[in-house]
């Protein structure tokens, strides 16, 4: 290729993304219909707590109050594990295809209202409208779905044994995901024959709430599925009842130790789904472009409050400065703001005190050494928002690279070889995910092996399906939600 | 043994330029395809992508009656005069002399086709000799297009010296170079065949998707590859070179996706017709169209549009 000299130009060329052509507001105006009140959904009705508190869901966005959500305590929870254990008897005793067809409504319904639900999300959790519109909400409507299936098809799934529900299971799901991480919860316990007591967690309640008006639709039996609102103090009711057969948690590994150590010595199971500080590990032969947009997309979907997200990007040194140059153009036109306006790339983070953690960390990471790059970005005067982060120079033994920040910031280290990326990468408490992006086959399979997480993504991030299994190694916990093995976690077999 | 010449000219090139994901190029695009433009913004992209117009016939039964309404289409698009007349007509070099008498004094410029195209399998000489009678002709811009046999062979250096002769005959008038992207067939070589021609261009000269004349044009997938490249290029160089998508870009919404591509790519200084073309001819219409339901609030029926431009 002939080779020109570069102009004095060269030096000072920069891309300019102003404001020439600025996009009006694009807000989303589906009616999310709210209740000003949510109530607790056990034995198939909305009632009062009985504990006769209540607590506030505000909109992250703009700091303002959506809707009163009861307080569930002891009585109420013990209450919803009754109306479970009432219900389970016959619940088991139907024919997988008759629970299958509960499901398929329950998907189909969801499916109706999916604007709704999706406009509902958003507001309560501060995530982008096309993030819950074309992600959660029809992911969620896709786990109803792939579980409906099997649920008539329950003697295939374990070749030469057979499967039994378990009984009354307890689950507590975060607040990132709060519909997509309760179908992932629901759907195979309900397709296996068990019940269900779930507490959202308290900042995003009401798509659960909403969702106990579709399984009234659907016609779910009674007691089949029970909502219990409320904080900690509830989610550590829930999982430590007598009467849970099982139990699920998705969200910290400091609350996932908290409630192993509360069961231990029990015979109640357990899948946790807990941390992670996953390595996006970016090899000189990748195709660069589209790994910078793996990296965004590993990094800020969901303003980085994904516990599988690629907090730590570990590049080829020979391409590190052209991935940084890279990033920072990228990131520059991500659109920070208003959750419910369609064009919104960051919205909302989730609440003031991830906020302030992520504020924190990333106080950790100047004192330390680290260089931070955040693009001019004007935010929002009220509601919690925090700009797209960048740190360069980081190393192993930084805090913001050994600690889950769950927000907008991602880590941004180097290697020389494959080995010292292995090593890398593999050099945390945690393992749920790694990203590789090369463009050599072999390598992606030495990585996947080598690589201590639950999933690996080759030259892609944070792409999920319900037939695969999702779960982690480590501090990061153990059983699989998604395909045949996470249905596995909700059967005896015999 | 070693790799042919030609398979290695062909991994150094493709090293040198870097590799292109396919199925992370479709995601990126993916999310232009849901960007919600309304309002303001949207008249002020539907105004300048007609500006950015390249209004195209070329067929072989063109006459100088269908080149005379192309060309007062081009100049007043509309009645409503706060529309602005498109950026250029695109013809073949035997009607440039009635094209350019058609736009006489109105700043919209001719565009010739040259270069034996669509195929470009003819003598070199034949085809720098082309170009040379369309500048003559008073083509302010020439749209050729590459020696796609080559390319695919692995001649690389033989491609781009092509290339460089071409801008040579073109004089003053700038050059658009025409990559026929689906025969190239992969992301990579177009990723590489932008780098070659870049190579040998000047400022202001453009690379182009496609002729129009095979059965894959301008995609959004393509347009990024290229704009990338152009990107890539402008960094490393400081040399800016213009994007011309063509074929395949027949309604205003898919017009604006592109421009939202070279926004959120290029950026602000790429929204003008001086570095960003649309090849198109039905195009027009559906732009207009949009702007008078922008401007009334309802849509207008199709014969309130002059179909100047339209091939029959």
């Amino acid at each position: 290729m002939a080779t020109r000299k570069k102009q004095p130009a060269a030096r000072r060329a920069g891309l300019i993304f102003g404001d020439l052509w600025e996009f009006d507001p694009a807000p989303e105006t589906a009616d999310p219909k709210l209740k000003a009140r949510y109530d607790l959904f056990i034995g198939g009705k909305f009632v009062r707590p009985r504990s006769g508190r209540t607590f506030d869901s505000i909109n992250p966005a703009n700091e303002r109050k959506l809707a009163e959500i009861a307080l569930a305590g002891a009585a109420d929870v013990n209450a919803a594990y009754a109306a479970g254990a009432k219900a389970f008897g016959p619940w088991s005793a139907l024919s997988g295809r008759e629970r299958g067809k509960y499901l398929f409504r329950i998907a189909r319904l969801l499916q109706d209202r999916a604007r709704e639900f999706a406009v509902a999300e958003t507001m309560d959790g501060g995530k982008p409208i096309k993030e819950s519109r074309d992600f959660d909400v029809p992911m969620a409507a896709a786990h109803f779905f792939y579980h409906a299936g099997w649920a008539d098809k329950l003697e295939y799934v374990a070749p030469g044994r057979s499967v039994a529900p378990l009984g009354v299971v307890g689950q507590v799901i975060p607040w990132n995901f709060p519909l997509l991480m309760l179908a992932w919860k629901l759907a195979p316990a309900l397709a296996m024959g068990n019940c269900v007591v779930l507490k959202p967690a308290e900042t995003t309640s009401i798509t659960a709430l909403k969702l106990a008006e579709i399984l009234q639709d659907a016609g779910l039996p009674d007691g089949v599925v029970n909502f219990v609102t409320g904080a900690g103090e509830t989610g550590a009711l829930v999982m430590g009842h007598p009467s849970a057969a099982k139990v699920a948690f998705t969200g910290s590994t400091e609350v996932g130790k908290a409630i192993m150590r509360q069961l231990a010595g029990t015979d109640r199971r357990m899948t946790m789904e807990l941390g992670g500080k996953a390595a996006n590990i970016v090899f000189d032969d990748a195709p660069i472009d589209q790994a910078v947009e793996g990296i965004v997309n590993g990094i800020f979907f969901n303003q980085g409050h994904v516990c599988c997200a690629g907090s730590r990007l570990l590049v080829h040194e020979p391409v590190a400065d052209q991935v940084i140059a890279k990033l920072k153009a990228r990131i520059r036109v991500l659109r920070v703001g208003d959750p419910l306006d369609k064009n919104t790339d960051l919205g909302a983070i989730n609440s003031a005190a991830q906020l302030a953690t992520i504020r924190r960390l990333v106080a950790a990471g100047v004192s330390e050494g680290a260089v931070k790059y955040q693009p001019p970005c004007i935010l929002p005067e009220k509601g919690f928002y925090f700009p797209p982060t960048l740190f360069t120079g980081v190393t192993q033994s930084h805090r913001i690279a050994r600690e889950e920040i769950f927000g907008p910031v991602l880590s941004i280290l180097t290697f020389r070889t494959v080995d010292e990326a292995v090593e890398k990468a593999n050099n945390t408490p945690y393992g749920l995910s790694a990203g590789v992006w090369t463009d050599k086959g072999s390598r992606i399979l030495r990585m996947s092996t080598e690589l201590k997480a639950g999933v690996v993504w080759a030259n892609t991030f944070n792409r999920f399906d319900p037939s695969s299994p999702f779960g982690g190694y480590k501090e990061s916990g153990f059983g699989r939600e998604g395909g045949r093995q996470g249905l596995l976690d909700y059967a005896k077999l015999t | 043994m070693l790799p042919s010449k030609s398979h290695a000219a062909h991994a150094r090139l493709l090293d040198e330029v870097g590799a292109v994901d396919q199925v992370g190029v479709e995601e990126r695009v993916a999310k232009f395809t849901t960007r919600s433009i309304k309002k303001a913004a949207k008249v002020w992209g539907l105004r300048m992508a007609v500006s950015m117009t390249d209004l195209t016939t070329l067929e072989g039964k063109d006459t100088p009656g269908k080149i005379d309404s192309l060309c007062r289409k081009a100049v007043r698009p509309h009645d409503d005069p706060s529309v602005p007349s498109v950026a250029a007509v695109c013809v073949y070099p035997s009607m440039v002399r009635r094209a350019k008498a058609g736009v006489a004094g109105s700043g919209v410029k001719v565009a010739s086709v040259a270069t034996a195209f669509p195929s470009g399998q003819t003598h070199q000489r034949t085809r720098l000799a082309e170009v040379r009678g369309a500048v003559a002709d008073g083509a302010d811009e020439i749209d050729m297009v590459i020696n796609r046999g080559a390319f695919l062979s692995g001649e690389f250096s033989r491609v781009q010296d092509e290339i460089a002769e071409v801008v040579e005959a073109c004089g003053a008038a700038a050059l658009k170079v025409i990559l026929e992207v689906s025969e190239l067939e992969t992301f990579d070589n177009i990723r590489a065949a932008s780098f070659l021609a870049m190579g040998v261009l000047r400022p202001g000269d453009f690379i182009k998707t496609s002729t129009g004349k095979t059965t894959l044009n301008a995609t959004l997938g393509n347009n990024q590859v290229m704009i990338e490249a152009i990107r890539d290029f402008y960094l490393d160089t400081g040399i800016a070179i213009g994007m011309k998508p063509a074929g395949g870009i027949k309604t205003a919404k898919q017009s604006l996706q592109f421009l939202i591509a070279v926004k959120e790519t290029l950026g602000d200084a790429w929204l003008t017709r001086k570095r960003y073309r649309f090849g198109a001819s039905s195009l027009l219409n559906d732009l207009l169209r949009q702007l008078e339901k922008e401007r009334t609030g309802a849509y207008q029926a199709p014969y309130y549009f002059s179909e100047a431009a339209e091939s029959y």
